[in-house]
């Protein structure tokens, strides 16, 4: 993944700075919680919502075991249809691909529809190495990048700013880009939307070259999908001349038929909409309407290996509408910087771990990053057991040899507790002691008792209870 | 009919009162109550950590210490959700690993046999009302894997809705997570405690005298937040109130 997140802390460390700023635990809180509930109320809405979410996941597990074929067939419907496909086994190659697919335009600037793939690749970082200036369309993607910051949610990576600091953004940052914001910008909700409309327009009518991803690919057509709300989306991938979208192997889907079940999915789990206000679909080109020239490029970037894992590979049928996000407590804590990737929240701590191994400090905390208290589960429109994956991955983490001290105290432990008679002794040896037991724990143990006291230990343990009031 | 108690390592251990309690009520209600004393630890805090082969021993022992016994009543829905969620899984893990199928047949034999008390309450025996006194003003907290594994759904509060003298406060943000989370408590301590305090704030918020859950281990943690802080609110377990009668009154202890 891109490059921006390396040598992040692990995530207790940065989630323990979040926790600590009240204004971004504010933000997050009010946040989350809206659309937590307007979720609710959308999803409510349908008497048929646990057909559609088993018919998600079915369709998404079927599409994945045949991946091979659906692969080549999408491929074979984009060519027919006058598209071309490119394979980028990944990150690097699929920005080679897509740095050399501007280079032969001539031109040195794109314009971007909000993309998951081309964030995890760090597209625009390695475009601007080349001399070629992305700019992203997305208002909340483009808070982001005017104000040098990282996204810290999927749908709406400005989450963590209120209104106060995009108006300060936008002041400050928008003349370095482009049109710069109007005099006397207030922080009012309008006049920050018209401010972005203005400085994105003359982007619009300039980019000869767009870059998007997309939600969905159908194989039996070769037609792409892209779901928005703003309508910046829309603008790419109709004005300029070439588009290029850069999408990942797991996103396709097999007929039209499939689609119209993801279609009524994702609004409602992502913005709580019952449908979203732009769904742009193309296939290849057409002569006189939209683009002339057509690149897909495929990537995978470690999803092949994400398939190969019996348990991990349900990570894939994520159609990254953050809905676990919304409801996680944790999340809901320490916000999504803390993660240290472009994939924030629940589905990111079981998705990065795989897509980028476990080896740096945050990436082995990541599947830690989470209480198993389900909720997460619950409201995943594909129905990702999200604490399986979890767990597994803890497993990948212990294995490779992280917390020796941990291990131990687990080898220990687990003696003691498949010995009865010593775990009797053990018991009895606490009820004595009990008057000695300190309130606070040096090392380790103050991770609980910083915050709180340690239970008292009884007098006897309940198997003493037993053997004297029930022989 | 016979039936074990499974107390659980937690409540053996830290909170025998709440095991004692089980025995008692299931007494009462006229059922005959087992403790095999080889029983331990369900395995929950090595197997959430990642440490499967480890706990491994553990369900072999659980499975072996309740062999015979129709039912298993456990006042703990989290360990109940290990049983009957997790322990099929390792036994399918070490059969896929090539380790034969005795650990998944002993996950099977058991997993259909374990209830967590408000099921047995209400599902097996058909009680909703125990018969008890608890002349106080409570509100419910709904651990995670009861409420989301388990699907208890309002067994607790249709038991504790039916108690004598007692004054139910509902809890907002009632299906949020209190921040225990096993060894979460100490690996992300600043996120559990800020869970912790958010979950609590609810709590307080309703005036309750008592703050009644159903897994001590999240009440161990809520409690020790509210002991440090030295809050009024009583933490305590669902199976203590529905003990209490009017002849032998809940006393704190």
């Amino acid at each position: 993944m891109t490059g921006t997140f390396l040598g992040m802390p692990a995530f207790p460390q940065a989630a323990e700075r979040a926790v600590r700023d009240g204004q971004l635990r504010a933000n997050l809180r009010h946040a989350t919680h809206t659309i937590r509930d307007k979720r609710a109320r959308a999803v409510a809405e349908l008497p048929d919502w646990a057909e559609l979410r088993a018919a998600g996941k079915a369709i998404k597990d079927h599409t994945l075991r045949h991946l091979d074929r659906y692969l080549v067939q999408l491929e074979e419907s984009v060519t027919a249809a006058g598209g071309t496909v490119h394979w980028a086994a990944d990150a690097e190659e699929a920005n080679r691909i897509v740095a050399d697919l501007v280079h032969a335009t001539a031109e040195t600037e794109v314009v971007k529809v909000k993309s998951m793939a081309t964030q995890e690749i760090g597209l625009n970082e390695a475009l601007a190495a080349e001399g070629i200036t992305a700019y992203e369309t997305d208002l909340a993607e483009l808070i982001v990048q005017l104000g040098d910051d990282r996204p810290s949610h999927i749908l709406v990576p400005a989450i963590h700013r209120n209104r106060a600091e995009i108006r300060e953004i936008f002041a400050e940052r928008m003349a370095d880009w482009g049109r710069p914001a109007p005099e006397g910008l207030t922080d009012s909700p309008a006049e920050l939307a018209e401010a972005a409309r203005l400085h994105l327009r003359e982007k619009f009518l300039r980019a000869q070259v767009a870059v998007s991803g997309a939600n969905f690919m159908v194989a039996e057509t070769g037609t792409l999908v892209v779901v928005e709300s703003e309508g910046n989306g829309r603008m790419c991938l109709t004005l300029p001349r070439t588009l290029i979208s850069v999408v990942g192997i797991e996103k396709v889907v097999p007929t039209w038929r499939d689609l119209e079940v993801f279609l009524q999915l994702l609004p409602r789990s992502s913005t709580a909409e019952r449908m979203n206000p732009y769904t742009s679909l193309w296939t290849g080109t057409t002569a006189g309407d939209g683009p002339s020239e057509f690149h897909l490029v495929l990537l995978d970037n470690g999803r092949t290996a994400v398939l190969a894992d019996q348990v991990g590979r349900q990570a894939l049928r994520c159609i990254r509408c953050s809905a676990c996000l919304n409801v996680c407590p944790v999340y809901e804590r320490a916000g999504g910087h803390a993660y240290g990737s472009v994939y924030p929240g629940p589905i990111g701590a079981i998705l990065t771990p795989q897509l980028r191994g476990t080896t740096s400090p945050v990436d082995a905390s990541l599947p830690y990053a989470s209480s198993l208290c389900g909720a997460c589960y619950d409201v995943c429109p594909v129905a990702i057991d999200i604490p399986e994956v979890l767990v597994h991955l803890r497993e990948r983490v212990t294995e490779q040899g992280g917390h020796p001290m941990e291990r131990a105290a687990i080898a220990a432990a687990g003696y003691v507790l498949d010995h009865p008679a010593l775990l009797t002794a053990a018991e009895r040896l606490a009820g004595r002691t009990r008057a000695l037991h300190p309130r606070r724990l040096p090392g380790p143990g103050r991770a609980w008792t910083d915050t709180r006291d340690l239970p008292e230990v009884p007098a006897e343990p309940f198997r003493d209870w037993w053997r004297k009031n029930r022989p | 009919m016979r039936v074990a108690l499974f107390a659980t390592c937690v409540n053996d251990a830290l909170f025998p009162a709440t095991a004692v309690a089980t025995v008692r009520l299931l007494e009462r209600l006229g059922v005959d109550v087992d403790f095999p004393p080889e029983q331990s630890c369900c395995g929950q805090p090595q197997y959430n950590t990642g440490y499967r082969r480890a706990c491994e021993p553990l369900v072999r022992r659980t499975a072996r210490a309740f062999a015979g016994y129709d039912h298993v009543v456990t006042p703990s829905g989290s360990c109940v959700a290990m049983v009957r969620d997790n322990y099929p899984r390792i036994g399918a893990k070490a059969a896929t690993e090539g380790r034969g199928t005795g650990l998944a047949d002993a996950a099977l034999g058991l997993a259909p046999r374990v209830y967590e008390l408000t099921e047995f309450l209400t599902d097996v025996l058909g009680v909703e009302d125990v018969g008890a006194y608890f002349p106080h003003t409570v509100t419910y907290h709904p651990s995670c894997h009861g409420l989301r594994v388990l699907g208890l759904g309002d067994r607790p509060l249709r038991l504790l809705r039916a108690v004598k003298g007692l004054e139910l406060r509902e809890l907002p943000g009632a299906d949020e997570c209190c921040g225990f989370g096993g060894t979460f408590a100490v690996k992300n301590a600043a996120v559990s405690a800020a869970m912790a305090e958010d979950k609590l704030a609810n709590a307080l918020g309703t005036g309750a005298q008592v703050l009644c859950g159903a897994d001590n281990s999240c009440l161990m943690h809520l409690g020790g937040t509210l002991r440090r802080r030295g809050e009024a609110l009583r933490p305590l377990h669902l199976a203590e109130i529905l003990a209490s009668t009017e002849d032998d009154p809940w006393r704190a202890a």
